[in-house]
């Protein structure tokens, strides 16, 4: 088995793994741990330690306003990253979140990025786009970009 | 008597009665319910997004996406490869929408007339129902100077020699905000929201926000007997215990390209020829970021302002692919979430956000045998997916979009350029940026692609076999149904196309109005 056929057999392990239901379902506190690993290497530079809350909650917004499938990728992503074994294939994070350095997460999201498969990148694409929804709709953003907000009204 | 409702509080199942319902509020509904309307027929208008006006629309991204848009203006095709913007709102995408105002191209008409048979389709044939439009509209060229944004694409192309123009947009006494895509605050934009919906309303016309259309139901005559709908929470994401029916003489799906051929599909109704949802189209589009020495601030004045066509007829329509030049507003949502970087690459082209511009190139598909669009599926929970395969000859053409954006950035001053791809890096040079387009990977997920111009699906046309309506928007085979919105264009329109669905369906909504009194 080549490196591309062997992460496909876990992806399509992994949403098996998540498609068997109740055992897997969401986990929010779980999941803020991922995200809270993920978000300040994805928004490195721009989000401030104490503006995790403000991020997680954003994210969580933003997840809530896709409709249910979408939601429904969304929990299988999670649960992929989530369950040990497919976060070590898949994401190739040997720590637990918690414990991952900057760097393997900065080269999880670059392997990624530039994976040959489109399921990969696109589970990149939906973490970035949520990660920028989440924090860039937030006026603490907006300081360090110029943006000054929107005008005002009289 | 009260005639708008939000099914979202409903408290049990509904029922209502009309000569006409409209399911969707957009450009065609909206278009469809005032002409309606004024015929004295009784019109029932039936809107999945919320019922918002101008006191609701603070510009905010975090509010208006989620409030405003499909799927929190993150709806994608299939493969994910194209994010789609889409209204879903009272109003419709006009609503959030740029205000750009062209009438259909005559070289688009040439070709459904040559192609599909719609032989009624003349450029003089047209032109007094655009001009009512924009009359209707007040749709004139934006008189102010362009924005800093606006201008990049003007002063480029100029030292290039490439012709631009000044966009017509549909508003009275703009303010020149910037924020036509959050909802206008000031009611300049001249959306269904704040013309042809209040008009129908005031003759008499029902609105019920928050409802989903479900599905026709046909009675033993092959008649749409009546319309079954789910009333939305208020998020608009789930459906409440509440059902609604409408009964009417004539039904008519307005509810934009996905939209309106999911509604056949779930319904069942005949499609003998596999018709509906196919030949959907995006002008799919790509981007290109510059860094300008001065400032931009390109979230703010008129969004849209300056154009260029030059590209759309260098070649006949169904030769290599063309595309349109305009700018997109900036806001930080839009630019974070579409930029190709993350960590520090990412914050470093944030922190140039005052001094960033952009151009976009909208690719003319459905032209060519390789450019047959996508195709609408259902889901298992009945709800619609675009698959749309792109193709050698359309990333060709993306390619070359990116160069001829680059060339235009330059020449207009950029201190770097930036192609939304996945492979690229801001380049100080045009030799730097032109030898790396060159070698781009064209692929989903690494070149950004873009569409806030979804149209087809429900393609009109005269040969029941190759189209789901005939040229007035009537269904093949379905006696009282009619599709009035973007989803009737058989091929992409090669231009903004609100003012093509107002016109086309300002005619169509006439001669339903004469067909039903
Ligand atoms: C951000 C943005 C900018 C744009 N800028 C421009 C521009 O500058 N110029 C231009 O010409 N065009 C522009 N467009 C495109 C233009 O607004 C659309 O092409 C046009 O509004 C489409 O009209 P429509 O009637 O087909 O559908 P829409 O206007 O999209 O209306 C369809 C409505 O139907 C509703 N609906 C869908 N399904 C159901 C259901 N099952 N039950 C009930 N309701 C339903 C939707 O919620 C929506 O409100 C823009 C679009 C966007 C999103
Ligand atoms: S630019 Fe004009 S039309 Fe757009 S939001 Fe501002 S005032 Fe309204």
């Amino acid at each position: 088995m080549n490196r591309r056929q062997w992460i496909g057999s876990a992806v399509a392990a992994g949403v098996l793994i998540a498609g068997a239901g109740a055992a897997y379902e969401f986990q929010p506190d779980s999941d803020r741990a991922i995200l809270a690993a993920i978000g300040p290497v994805m928004l490195e530079g721009s989000l401030p330690p104490d503006a995790m809350q403000a991020f997680l909650d954003g994210f969580d917004i933003a997840v809530a306003g896709l409709t249910p499938s979408v939601q429904h990728d969304v929990e299988q992503l999670m649960t992929l990253l989530r369950l040990p074994p497919t976060r070590l294939l898949l994401a190739g994070v040997i720590k637990p979140w918690h414990l991952a350095s900057r760097d393997e997460i900065a080269a999880f999201l670059t392997r990624w990025r530039y994976s040959g498969m489109a399921t990969l990148r696109s589970a990149y694409d939906a973490l970035h786009q949520l990660s920028c929804a989440a924090w860039y709709g937030n006026d603490r953003a907006w300081p360090q970009t110029g943006y000054p907000g929107p005008p005002k009204l009289r | 008597m009260t005639s708008i409702y939000d099914a979202s509080r409903f408290e049990s199942d509904h029922t209502f009665e009309a000569d006409v319902a409209i399911v969707g509020t957009g450009a065609g509904g909206g278009t469809a319910a005032e002409i309606l309307s004024q015929h004295g027929l009784r019109v029932i208008m039936l809107e999945e997004g919320p019922y918002w006006t101008a006191a609701d629309f603070k510009m905010l991204e975090r509010e208006s996406y989620p409030n405003l848009y499909q799927e929190s203006a993150a709806r994608k095709t299939k493969d994910k490869g194209v994010n789609i913007l889409q209204g879903r709102a009272v109003g419709g995408s006009t609503t959030v929408n740029w205000t750009s105002s062209f009438r259909t191209p005559a070289k688009t008409l040439d070709y459904w007339r040559e192609r599909f048979g719609l032989s009624d389709y003349t450029d003089a044939a047209l032109a007094p129902y655009f001009e009512e439009r924009e009359r209707r509209l007040n749709v004139a060229r934006w008189a102010e100077p362009p924005n800093a944004n606006n201008d990049v694409l003007q002063r480029g192309a100029a030292a290039l020699g490439i012709p631009t123009a000044i966009v017509p947009r549909n508003v009275k006494g703009c303010w020149n905000l910037g924020y036509c895509g959050m909802g206008c605050p000031t009611n300049a934009k001249q959306s269904m929201l704040i013309t042809t919906i209040p008009s129908a309303l005031s003759r008499g016309a029902t609105l019920v926000s928050r409802v989903r259309a479900e599905r026709f139901v046909l009675d033993a005559r092959g008649r749409v007997a009546s319309l079954e709908c789910l009333a939305m929470d208020g998020r608009g994401i789930h459906p409440t215990a509440h059902r609604v029916t409408v009964r009417a003489r004539h039904f008519i799906a307005a509810a934009g390209a996905i939209g309106s051929p999911a509604l056949l599909l779930r319904s069942a109704l005949p499609d003998p020829h596999a018709r509906v949802g196919k030949r959907t189209f995006l002008h799919p589009t790509v981007i290109s970021a510059a860094v300008m020495p001065q400032t931009v601030d390109a979230f703010s004045g008129a969004p849209q302002s300056v154009y260029s066509d030059h590209f759309l007829y260098i070649a006949p329509l169904d030769g290599p692919i063309g595309f349109k030049l305009e700018v997109p507003p900036l806001h930080p949502v839009l630019t974070s979430t579409t930029i190709t970087a993350f960590g520090l690459d990412e914050t470093r082209a944030m922190a140039s956000f005052r001094n960033t511009s952009a151009i976009i190139a909208l690719l003319r598909d459905g032209f060519h045998p390789e450019s047959e669009g996508g195709m609408v599926e259902l889901q298992s929970d009945g709800t619609p997916l675009l698959d749309y395969p792109f193709t050698a000859y359309v990333w060709e053409g993306a390619r070359r979009a990116l160069d001829a954006m680059a060339k235009i950035q330059f020449a207009a001053g950029a201190r770097t350029v930036f192609p939304l791809h996945e492979n690229a890096r801001p380049y100080r040079s045009l030799a730097h940026a032109r030898a790396a387009i060159a070698a781009f990977p064209m692929e989903i997920l690494r070149t950004r692609v873009a569409s806030a111009h979804v149209m087809g699906g429900c393609a009109m046309g005269a040969d029941p076999k190759r189209s789901v309506v005939d040229g007035d928007g009537r269904h093949h085979h379905v006696d009282n149904v009619s599709v009035f919105d973007g989803s009737v264009f058989p091929t992409s329109i090669g231009a903004n196309p609100q003012l093509s669905i107002y016109g086309i369906v300002a005619r169509n909504a006439q001669r339903l109005a004469s067909a039903l009194i």
